[in-house]
């Protein structure tokens, strides 16, 4: 039925809506959780890893 | 051997891949543990890595991998991929038709393993089903429908119904992240 239908899409465009607005949030908070300071534990082990690797 | 060295960029994925961490373990030191064995093991692999394709779907691969591979040997969680026993916990926030952050934060944390996995790959970072099935090692049906499920899950938890705006403002990204887990002690 053409009613049934348009109900339908009418559904679809509004599960589609808050698809893109959940998926956008998810944007926001990864992006806030982001630290750009990269910890100390982590330069010393790529230092390490660079260093081991150089001698090979 | 010419262009870059894919090592050298390594440094430059490790705020994503923490965040990642975060999002998976829910614990920022087991966080930083699991991003430390993800480092060395993708060190080690590096003669693996396509060169031109995706470091950072990479390393996500690797992190997730070695999570999950680290979570079956502890089995220190009940396995329960539609987060079910969660439900349980859940406590709805009362919002006037604008999400707080922290809310949706909450409600993000109290999702399973899989379906934060999910949710990170394709709704935080963008990658297409096709890809983050790859990094899931699913096939590209099952990561959407599993997309579907965890965002309808999220909607669930916020206590979201259709036509409502969902959208947390952008101006409380940035200042007071509560960012994707609960913050060490």
């Amino acid at each position: 039925m053409a009613e049934d239908k348009s109900t339908q899409k009418g559904r679809d465009a509004t599960a589609e809506g808050l698809r893109r607005d959940i998926d956008e949030n998810l944007k926001r908070v990864f992006e806030a959780s982001l630290d750009p300071e990269i910890p100390d534990r982590f330069k010393d082990l790529l230092a390490q890893l660079k260093a081991r690797g150089g001698t090979r | 051997m010419t262009g870059p060295d894919p090592r050298d960029e390594l440094a430059t994925h490790i705020p994503a891949l923490r965040a990642f961490a975060i999002s998976l373990t829910r614990n920022v030191t087991e966080a930083d543990d699991l991003v430390q064995e993800a480092i060395l093991k993708a060190w080690g692999n590096f003669d693996k890595f396509l060169l031109g394709t995706d470091l950072r779907a990479w390393l996500f691969t690797i992190l997730r991998n070695t999570f999950y591979s680290a979570r079956r040997k502890t089995r220190r969680e009940v396995a329960d991929p539609d987060g079910l026993h969660a439900a349980q916990l859940v406590t709805q926030p009362a919002h006037d038709g604008r999400l707080a952050m922290a809310d949706f934060t909450r409600a993000f944390d109290q999702l399973s393993p899989e379906h934060r996995e999910v949710l990170i790959l394709v709704g935080a970072n963008g990658y297409s089903y096709e890809e983050a099935a790859q990094m899931m090692g699913v096939a590209t049906g099952t990561a959407k429908s599993r997309a579907n499920r965890a965002r309808a899950r999220l909607c669930e938890l916020l206590g979201l119904a259709e036509g409502e705006t969902v959208l947390i403002p952008s101006s409380s990204s940035g200042a007071a992240a509560p960012g994707m887990g609960p913050q060490a002690a």
